[in-house]
């Protein structure tokens, strides 16, 4: 699904991926972990097009598309979704709002019709009880004022809706107590199937607990230094990431 | 002739039309003395820098409209809120249309200056009232009144909330090639009472408009009053909308101006504080293109303790349009514990869009909290990149960010058909089609 060879990435004239090669089939949960500083969330900007980054070398193939000339809406519109590490606050929009709109655009993409409101209403009540999300917090302006577990509750939320091949987590653990972790957790194994990836990027092994990947691959200064089994993850834990460098 | 001379010497034969033995015959004589001695203001006075009246002051505008017109109310239906029940006073080229109107003197007064000005009932509380919190030493003010004559009154008595809103509309037809308007408008709160006015200038012509509009509002112990104004005229309509407020104790007034249209549009917004814990408001939306201008100018004095004032302007600015926010906050030395705050914000969409945002506190208390922000910028480049991450393409994630800016300053319009009308037409400005419920 997703082919990712020798990609090199920069930000403002400094390189932070030197060479990072990475296959994921339909099926597969992949966990990408490293300490603060290795390049993951440059990994998950990357693949989602944002245009802060340069991409200087490589390619990122999906679904057998080479994607690096597309913008970050024709990305989502083929199915990559990214839960992001920090959800904007954006008031003045809700939460219902910005997901019908986001569901609408993407199926405006693909030559389809418009959702109707009801089959809408239908699903995102379906999606918000999977989450365990208050009707009245989807009525309340998009992220703002949320804490920071509301909010990457209402990100895989928005992944519930709009059910992408490629789902990238990017570190969605953060900010979640143990509750909420299992609730995300549960919701991520729901979605998956045989048709759909996940990319775990993280720094900590907790939620591997819940969410158990095939593949581990740790990342750092910008290269894939490791890869393993999910077994990998629990020795990191024990370890650390010094013996890895 | 200038409109100057026009004007001042068109103001005998406008008295001896009307009423020489008006109550208010000595304060229009002492308006127009006024206005000739000041003139129009020009752009050498500090408050009228960045706004220039000439490029709407050389029509040929006829003064008073010599017909009267006639408009059927499905061609303006447009402009009323939909779904909604509420008194209407309605001008047509500065005339009252009963036929468009629904007014009432059911327990009190929801009718017109015409009226309040010639009937003896009305004369105690015209003296009371009239030009009693209008600046009379401000040129457009006093044009105003020297000219004073027709608008909407409204007395609202002790303890009554009012059940359904008022709607002000005025139209003009284009029945002459170029008309000035003098709409002057008188609304009392009294005590206890409640009262939302909405409030429209709505040309139906293309023929140049120039309207200066007068406001005065008293708002007596405990009342609540909301004033709505729908500035979304079109691009030959020129406003100037100076509104004076007085309030007293525990009352609250909030005042929304949504200034999409027209040519220029100047709003002198004014409130005065006569007494302790009075709560002013005033929340502004301007979106604009073209050469398009909207200029804010706010006064709030501060000269009773306790007393609070919130001022919240958002711009949306594209094209050659001009902005201008200019707040001005005096906090006399006797209003201790004063809050007042102000904020405006502010996007510029083109190059060649201008905003001129100034603050302007004077303080003379010293325990007060007085805070004010201006912010000019572009669309925030994360939520951009966010939006599009869902999937929504670069133009209508613009679209919604700006429209999304804008739409907080909604949030405490208490008429949700208001609201509805108002978001319909900020999508409508924003492109914003996105296929849900605004």
């Amino acid at each position: 699904m997703l082919t990712i060879d020798n990609l090199h990435v920069s930000i403002e004239g400094k390189a932070i991926l030197n060479g990072i090669n990475l296959d994921v089939r339909a099926g597969e949960i992949h966990a990408i972990m490293g300490p603060n500083g290795s390049g993951k969330s440059t990994l998950s900007s990357a693949i989602a097009g944002n245009e802060n980054y340069q991409v200087d070398k490589g390619d990122i193939l999906f679904k057998g598309e080479n994607i690096l000339e597309l913008a970050p809406e024709e990305r989502a519109h083929r199915g990559i979704f990214l839960s992001f590490q920090y959800p904007i606050e954006i008031p003045g929009i809700t939460v219902t709002n910005f997901i019908k709109t986001s569901i609408n655009s993407n199926l405006k993409a693909r030559g389809e019709n418009e959702m109707p409101a009801k089959k809408m209403l239908k699903k995102i009540r379906e999606k918000a009880a999977l989450l365990e999300i208050d009707s009245k917090f989807l009525s309340r302006s998009l992220n703002e004022g949320f804490s920071g577990g509301e909010k990457k509750r209402n990100e895989i939320f928005q992944m519930a809706m709009l059910e992408p091949s490629l789902s990238i987590l990017d570190e969605t653990d953060s900010g979640l107590d143990i509750d909420a972790l299992k609730i995300v957790a549960n919701g991520v194994n729901k979605l998956k199937s045989k048709d759909n990836a996940v990319i775990i990027i993280t720094h900590y092994q907790r939620l591997l607990d819940y969410l158990i990947p095939d593949y581990v691959h740790v990342l750092h200064e910008g290269k894939i230094v490791k890869s393993g089994g999910k077994e990998l993850a629990h020795e990191l834990e024990e370890k650390g990431y010094d013996w890895i460098k | 002739m200038p409109l100057t001379e026009k004007l001042i010497s068109s103001f005998l034969a406008f008295e001896l039309d009307i009423d020489i033995n008006s109550p208010i015959h000595s304060i229009r004589t002492n308006a127009i003395k006024k206005f000739e001695e000041l003139g129009f203001p020009n752009r050498k006075l500090e408050d009228w820098k960045y706004t220039s009246l000439n490029r709407i002051l050389k029509e040929d505008y006829t003064v008073f409209s010599k017909k009267k017109n006639v408009i059927d109310f499905k061609e303006v239906k447009n402009y009323f809120i939909d779904n909604i029940e509420s008194y209407k006073i309605i001008f047509v080229d500065g005339c009252f249309d009963p036929f468009l109107s629904q007014i009432s003197h059911n327990g009190l007064d929801i009718c017109i200056m015409s009226a309040a000005l010639n009937k003896a009932k009305y004369s105690k509380i015209i003296k009371k009232f009239f030009n009693k919190s209008a600046n009379s030493e401000d040129s457009l003010t006093s044009l105003n009144t020297a000219f004073s004559k027709e608008g909407a009154y409204v007395h609202i008595p002790k303890n009554t909330i009012l059940e359904k809103p008022i709607e002000i509309i005025h139209f003009a037809t284009g029945s002459e090639a170029a008309l000035m308007l003098q709409p002057r408008n008188l609304i009392i709160v009294e005590e206890n009472s409640e009262l939302e006015i909405i409030e429209r200038h709505q040309s139906l012509t293309v023929n140049p408009i120039f309207t200066n509009s007068v406001t005065e509002i008293f708002a007596q112990k405990n009342s609540n009053v909301d004033y709505y104004k729908i500035q979304n005229d079109v691009i030959t309509s020129s406003l100037v909308d100076n509104t004076y407020i007085s309030q007293k104790r525990n009352s609250d007034v909030k005042v929304h101006t949504f200034s999409f249209g027209g040519k220029l549009t100047r709003n002198n917004l004014n409130f005065y504080q006569k007494d302790k814990s009075i709560e002013s408001t005033m929340k502004g939306v301007t979106i604009i293109d073209y050469d398009q201008l909207v200029d804010h100018h706010t006064l709030v004095h501060h000269a009773n303790p306790n007393c609070e004032s919130h001022q919240d302007y958002k711009g949306i600015y594209s094209g050659k349009s001009t902005g201008v926010f200019n707040g001005k906050i005096i906090v006399d030395k006797i209003a201790q514990k004063t809050n007042a705050f102000q904020q405006n914000n502010n996007i510029l969409l083109d190059d060649k869009s201008t905003i001129n945002s100034k603050p302007q506190l004077e303080i003379f208390a010293d325990d007060v909290k007085c805070s004010h922000g201006c912010t000019i910028g572009q669309l925030d480049q994360d939520a951009l990149f966010y939006l599009r991450a869902r999937g929504i393409p670069k133009k209508d994630a613009k679209a919604l960010l700006t429209y999304a800016f804008a739409n907080t300053v909604l949030q405490s319009v208490k008429i949700p058909e208001l609201k509805h009308k108002v978001k319909k037409i900020i999508a409508k400005k924003l492109g914003v089609s996105l296929g849900f419920d605004l």
